[in-house]
């Protein structure tokens, strides 16, 4: 038995999402290995980044459960919990498709404010820190601390006091990984960290990924379409078309599954004409939903 | 600027130049002509159009050839003239400025001086020439210096540059000035009193700045707050408070009530920032202006509990920590062994709101470097991550709503007690617009801007009482006073043209690593709501 069937961080029970008359997933059913670089990939709109905001809390699922299921055995019912509360208490981070960091804000200061809740805790819900604490400053120097770390592990140290908007696009995507591990997860979500990298920048995040694995003992969990990121570092690949889950396995059956080449390559017409109507017609439908700016899909 | 060296290479196009004055003339007469050419007057048995086309004549001719100046020696200039000249006119300018300022101010005063006796009004017309020219000079040689450093390839945008470093000593000299103020010699009553307004509106800017500057949510009803502040603080003092606790308390009511009429303003602060969770930009900015009308209506229709458009009055003043300012034997001034003067209270009041601001500005700057005051401006920047890394929006809303509304409410307390006297008339919407205007002329989240736009904003007002020389150009039955909201909402367009974010545009960071850089304010978001 694999890992991610015996000890999963994460159990998505048939969960169905609908807009509308329009069916984003459909009864989709897998499990994240506790401490498994899982991918989640498929064709454009075949409902992978909505996967990700039900598991987030962007949305509710229609129908189905998931569950948040820690090594200590406590248990989290996702789509029960508000979006903040999931990343706090459940502990799944997430990053976003198109970049969100606080652009304004300094490099340091993105990473200082992802540890929100331990500082608040610490400056006594505020009060003791406007007096001054030294409980509170005692903190704020560790979650410098923390924050050198992950610096020091993204490369950015040198540029730790420049704003986070200055910084080239795939320092943000590992700035924007490294915030999110500064929520010290037990699930990782990366919605496709590697697009717009050039090859050198992605053969580092890699690198980072495998690492954040290694040392922190976590889940990561990504939707990613370039394949060679996919091969390389995953353990277990998840793949969907139009809302529905066609393979699920290691890299090498999923490669191999015709069920994904079809996916990927198109289906022979004779081998089935009906299917490819069905198809076309689907497709014009999910376009119109995907015309939407992406800037949109998060938001509530 | 290269277009026009381009064309002026090819060739001066006096055709061009020609209908182009002409459609200005044109554009100013449409303009001019019905606004000052016909006067409507109103004497005895009814109303009368009087025509004024000399006067309209003159302003379209001015206008014409002002046009005409720039068409022929700005954007079209001759080759011979080199930037150095105008920066030697512009330097002309200043001087000759200067010099007609001078000597219309010191003939000002004197109605039989050497001015006034060759015209009535000269010395009038002598100090508007002097500002003119000075305006014109000033102008004049920075775009030359401009320029020429431009030709050299240096960078530009040299003066904020070459006053950026001094930025930070700004806020130690206003500090300090502020500080001893009353005690500077040939500070009146009147400075001071003016002073004292400067500070309350520095307060209101400072709390606004938390909502509107720090978490990015636009707040057009702030007054309300304010408001709560203020009735609070009247109703509890000349009612509540001798009802309970009888009128031996009256000499501590400010302190006491002070803190209470805070927190009631928080917790209103609290109660619209419910409605308002979910909303953003335009909407919120149509609710909040709504919440502050409302609580205005209620005030004034609300009789029993307000006294209505009456208002309250006979609000006690406050006291010396106990010790009234008085003039007798148990007052202030007979305590300490001075001799009784009514300054005495204002100079008191006005170390009340120089310490309550410097409280407003302790805690603000405080909190931005907590955890809550980092969610906020991370709120202002983008909500969705915010609430991605485990942050309570909605919490971190309320709290920016309530302690913002706190300090209105603890500035609305303090009005009160100046005045000795509130009604619904003061809590108009004109107030949350200056408020705003300060905030944003300050520059969104800037503290020290909030101080500066003050003063320039507040300040500006006043200066218009000044202003007599200019009833002696005018026509007669001109009231400059009249004219200071125009005077200030031009001032405000070119502000905004010239620093559209705001006097102060750089970012503090709340905590670095090795050095502390500001964060440009392009690169900083000015909240959605």
């Amino acid at each position: 038995m694999a890992s991610w069937q015996t000890n999963p961080v994460l159990r998505v029970d048939h969960i169905t999402m609908r807009f509308g008359g329009l069916i984003a997933i459909d009864d989709l059913s897998f499990t994240v290995g506790r401490n498994d670089i899982t991918a989640l990939i498929g064709p454009n709109g075949a409902g992978k980044t909505t996967v990700f905001n039900c598991l987030t809390g962007f949305y509710k699922p229609t129908e189905g459960m998931i569950v948040m299921r820690h090594e200590d055995g406590k248990e989290f019912i996702l789509e029960r919990m508000d979006d903040f509360r999931i990343s706090q208490f459940a502990k799944v981070a997430r990053t976003f498709q198109n970049i969100r960091l606080f652009a304004g804000m300094t490099v340091l200061e993105n990473l200082v404010v992802a540890q929100h809740n331990t500082l608040m805790k610490a400056s006594g819900y505020t009060v003791a820190g406007i007096l001054g604490a030294a409980g509170y400053r005692r903190a704020e120097r560790e979650a410098i601390e923390k924050s050198k770390y992950w610096l020091d592990k993204i490369n950015l140290t040198d540029r730790a006091d420049d704003p986070a908007g200055d910084l080239p696009y795939g320092a943000q995507r590992r700035l924007e990984i490294a915030r999110a591990m500064c929520t010290e997860p037990k699930l990782l979500c990366l919605d496709e960290p590697a697009a717009g990298l050039n090859p050198r920048e992605s053969d580092d995040l890699n690198k980072l990924l495998l690492s954040i694995r290694k040392d922190q003992g976590i889940g990561i969990l990504l939707i990613e379409h370039d394949m060679k990121v996919v091969m390389e570092i995953s353990d277990h690949v998840v793949v969907l078309d139009y809302g529905q889950k066609i393979a699920d396995g290691t890299p090498a059956q999923v490669k191999t599954d015709p069920a994904v080449i079809r996916a990927y390559l198109g289906v022979d017409e004779e081998e089935a004409p009906p299917i490819a109507e069905k198809l076309v017609t689907e497709a014009i439908v999910r376009a119109e939903h995907e015309s939407q700016p992406p800037g949109k899909q998060g938001e509530r | 600027m290269t277009a026009a060296t381009q064309q002026s290479q090819a060739g001066t196009d006096y055709r061009r130049i020609f209908i182009d004055t002409a459609l200005t003339a044109l554009i100013a007469l449409a303009i001019i002509g019905p606004i000052v050419g016909m006067n409507a007057t109103a004497p005895q048995g009814g109303l009368v159009l009087e025509y004024r086309w000399t006067m309209v004549f003159w302003l379209v001719a001015i206008i014409a050839a002002g046009r005409l100046f720039l068409q022929l020696l700005v954007w079209n200039r001759p080759a011979w003239v080199e930037p150095i000249h105008i920066k030697r006119t512009g330097a002309a300018a200043i001087a000759i400025g200067a010099v007609a300022l001078l000597v219309g101010l010191s003939n000002m005063d004197s109605p039989v001086g050497f001015l006034a006796q060759i015209h009535p009004s000269l010395a009038a017309w002598m100090i508007a020439f002097g500002v003119f020219a000075l305006v014109l000079g000033i102008w004049l040689m920075t775009s030359a210096t401009k320029e020429i450093a431009e030709a050299r390839g240096a960078q530009t945008g040299g003066l904020m540059r070459a006053v950026e470093p001094y930025g930070k000593y700004v806020g130690v000299a206003l500090f300090l000035i502020a500080v001893v103020l009353p005690f500077i010699p040939g500070v009146d009553r009147r400075i001071v009193d003016l002073a004292i307004l400067m500070l309350t509106y520095v307060m209101l800017g400072w709390g606004l700045n938390i909502v509107v500057g720090l978490a990015g949510l636009l707040d057009l009803g702030y007054v309300a707050f304010y408001a709560v502040g203020a009735y609070s603080y009247a109703l509890l003092s000349t009612v509540y408070f001798p009802l309970w606790f009888g009128e031996g308390i009256t000499p501590w009511t400010f302190w006491l009530v002070l803190p209470l009429a805070g927190l009631l303003a928080a917790c209103w602060g609290i109660i619209l920032g419910f409605p308002v969770l979910r909303l953003r930009g335009d909407y919120l900015a149509i609710v909040t202006l709504a919440f502050g009308e409302i609580i205005r209506v209620i005030l004034i229709n609300w009789y029993d509990f307000t006294g209505g458009p009456n208002g309250v009055s006979d609000i006690p003043r406050p006291s010396f920590f106990g010790i009234p300012f008085s003039n007798d034997e148990n007052g202030f001034a007979a305590t300490f062994g001075l001799t009784y003067s009514p300054l005495q209270r204002i100079i008191f009041l006005y170390y009340v709101i120089l310490v309550l601001a410097l409280i407003t500005n302790f805690v603000t700057t405080r909190l931005r470097k907590l955890p809550v005051g980092r969610a906020w401006e991370a709120l202002r920047e983008d909500e969705i991550a915010c609430r991605s890394l485990g942050i309570n929006t909605t919490n971190t809303k309320l709290t920016a709503f309530a302690i913002g509304a706190m300090f209105g409410g603890f500035a609305g307390s303090f009005f009160a007690t100046r005045q000795g006297f509130v009604s619904p008339e003061s809590f108009v919407f004109m107030e949350s617009a200056i408020i705003l205007a300060i905030v944003v002329l300050g520059g969104l989240g800037s503290q020290i801007g909030v101080v500066i736009a003050s003063i320039v904003v507040i300040g500006a007002f006043e200066v218009f009482r000044e202003m007599a020389f200019l009833k002696a150009i005018m026509p007669a039955g001109f009231d400059p006073v009249q004219f200071r909201m125009l005077a200030v909402g031009i001032a405000m367009v070119l502000i905004m043209r010239w620093r559209p974010r705001g006097l102060i545009t750089k970012r503090d960071p709340s905590i670095y690593l090795k050095e502390k850089k500001a964060v440009s304010a392009d690169l900083v978001a000015q909240g959605h709501g």
